[in-house]
């Protein structure tokens, strides 16, 4: 099978417009929480979110007029802007732009999104009711469609290849980026640009993820300290908004070109609960199997894993999958670091797990693990380190990433260091 | 300029973002201003909405430039 090799990256963020500003403050320890003003939410349970960081572009802040044209911006949903956005960045920075029919043709998109243009969706649904159909724009449909993120990156960069999109709730960005690998293991494409983009926070969304008992709804006047995974005292999660890409390269068409290399993408692994809409089953066997089959697929064994960036949402479901991580790796729990960066920037939904992938890669190439932050009083005794508050300085050559879904769909992604 | 082509002109840079000087008389939606099918379907709804008139599909589909869009609402409106 061909290797796959992670080459460029690009992030929009809660904690900022770019991945280098996005990992440097999370490894300084902010966080993103603040409560919501753009809209009401007076009668919202949650009235908390981490939004990204709008601004002139200075700062790492994110300015929607440098990444699309003002009389196309209105036409789509955020999310699709988002992840135009981190696809340019993520190209730029491996500095891939296929000018030839060749390399545009080797070159594929697949990006995915959660739920995708939910506030457009609930937008024409009021012009419907209040104006007629007469009043539906003819951009409604091609600017809420999760694919259109695919669709429009592709559109831009003349990428010819597969054009693909995932769509699997919170683990959407992991799926994504393992897929892609394998499209290019297989030999459909030689580089693909991966990940999720997500916008999901607006009255519908905040109004439905409370009401499924997801969303942390007692710390509204203290919301950085809402997202606290593993903390005893955690009562949902926050959620985050962005977009998180990178670019796919097999490993020889990497070299050829002298691209940097960020690390290796060895291993994926998938699995299916089939055991209730939104919660694990409480043996988390379903997040067992997904890490098992990923390590497999790796060739590599639980004693290998130095960092995992766990699927953490500071909600009932940590305890789970930290006792799915405990049976994965038995013996080998103390010399593992696992933490849990939506702590710092809430749940991305939909574009979580390539951010997450991006985080991972990053700490194998810093040497470093993000912090858990507000983990004052673990839940559960563990001899896994959970990176409590601050950075840890450790060596990390082997990370793991697990995303899983509403419908209990499993996404584990193992990224190794690459040495020459 | 009469007031109505005043009105067609400011939606006309809106929603196609190009500048004011290029939206003449004569300019051509698709040729001339850069529009795609999609964008004139939505040009139409916001005459309709602007004015208050109906613009029937047969009628939109023969209104390819700024002053076939003016002449349209001037006699719709007379």
């Amino acid at each position: 099978m061909r290797r796959v090799v992670i080459t460029g990256t690009g992030m929009v963020s809660p904690l900022g417009c770019g991945t280098e500003v996005s990992w440097q403050r999370l490894l300084a320890g902010q966080n993103a929480a603040r409560v919501v003003t753009e809209f009401e939410v007076e009668d919202l349970p949650a009235k908390i979110a981490c939004r990204i960081p709008v601004g002139d572009g200075s700062d790492g802040t994110f300015n929607v007029d440098q990444w699309m044209e003002p009389k196309e911006q209105r036409k789509v949903d955020p999310f699709i802007i988002y992840g135009v956005a981190a696809a340019e960045m993520a190209l730029t920075d491996a500095g891939w732009h296929p000018q030839t029919d060749e390399d545009q043709i080797a070159t594929g998109v697949l990006i995915g999104s959660g739920i995708g243009g939910l506030e457009g969706i609930v937008e024409a649904g009021y012009t419907l009711r209040d104006k007629g159909p007469r009043r539906i724009s003819p951009f409604f449909i091609p600017g809420r469609l999760i694919n259109l993120v695919s669709g429009q990156v592709s559109i831009r960069h003349k990428l010819r290849g597969p054009n693909h999109s995932v769509v699997t709730a919170c683990s959407t960005g992991a799926h994504a980026i393992g897929d892609a690998a394998r499209l290019i293991m297989l030999g459909d494409a030689d580089v693909m640009v991966a990940g999720g983009a997500e916008s999901p926070i607006c009255r519908i969304s905040l109004a439905g993820f409370a009401a499924c008992k997801a969303l942390s709804t007692q710390r509204n006047d203290d919301p950085q300290k809402a997202s606290r995974p593993y903390d005893r005292d955690r009562d949902g999660f926050v959620m985050g908004e962005g977009a998180g890409i990178v670019v796919l390269e097999e490993l020889e068409h990497a070299k050829a070109r002298g691209a940097k290399i960020y690390a290796e993408v060895v291993g994926y692994g998938l699995s299916g609960d089939a055991f209730h809409i939104t919660a694990p089953s409480e043996d988390g066997d379903g997040a067992f199997r997904c890490m098992t089959s990923a390590l497999k697929r790796a060739g590599l064994g639980a004693s290998d894993l130095d960092y995992i960036n766990a699927h953490g949402t500071s909600t009932m479901a940590d305890t789970i999958e930290l006792g799915a991580v405990e049976r994965l790796v038995g013996n080998a729990a103390s010399k593992i670091s696992m933490s849990s960066t939506k702590s710092a920037i809430g749940h991305l939904l939909g574009a979580a797990g390539a951010v997450e992938a991006i985080f991972s890669a990053l700490a194998i190439r810093d040497n470093i693990a993000p912090p858990t932050l507000n983990l004052d009083n673990p839940d559960v005794e563990t001899a896994i380190d959970l990176v409590p508050h601050t950075a840890r300085k450790r060596d990390i050559n082997v990370a793991l990433s697990n995303s899983f879904g509403f419908g209990g769909t499993n996404a584990s992604l193992v990224l190794r260091r690459y040495d020459a | 300029m009469s007031d109505i082509a005043e009105r067609v002109k400011k939606i006309v840079i809106d929603h196609l973002g190009v500048d004011a000087d290029k939206v003449v008389e004569g300019a051509s939606f698709i040729d001339d201003l850069g529009a795609d099918s999609l964008d004139t379907v939505e040009l139409v709804m916001a005459f309709e909405e602007e004015f208050g008139v109906e613009i029937p599909d047969d009628a939109a589909d023969s209104i390819l430039t700024v002053g076939d869009a003016v002449k349209f609402i001037e006699k719709a409106q007379a």
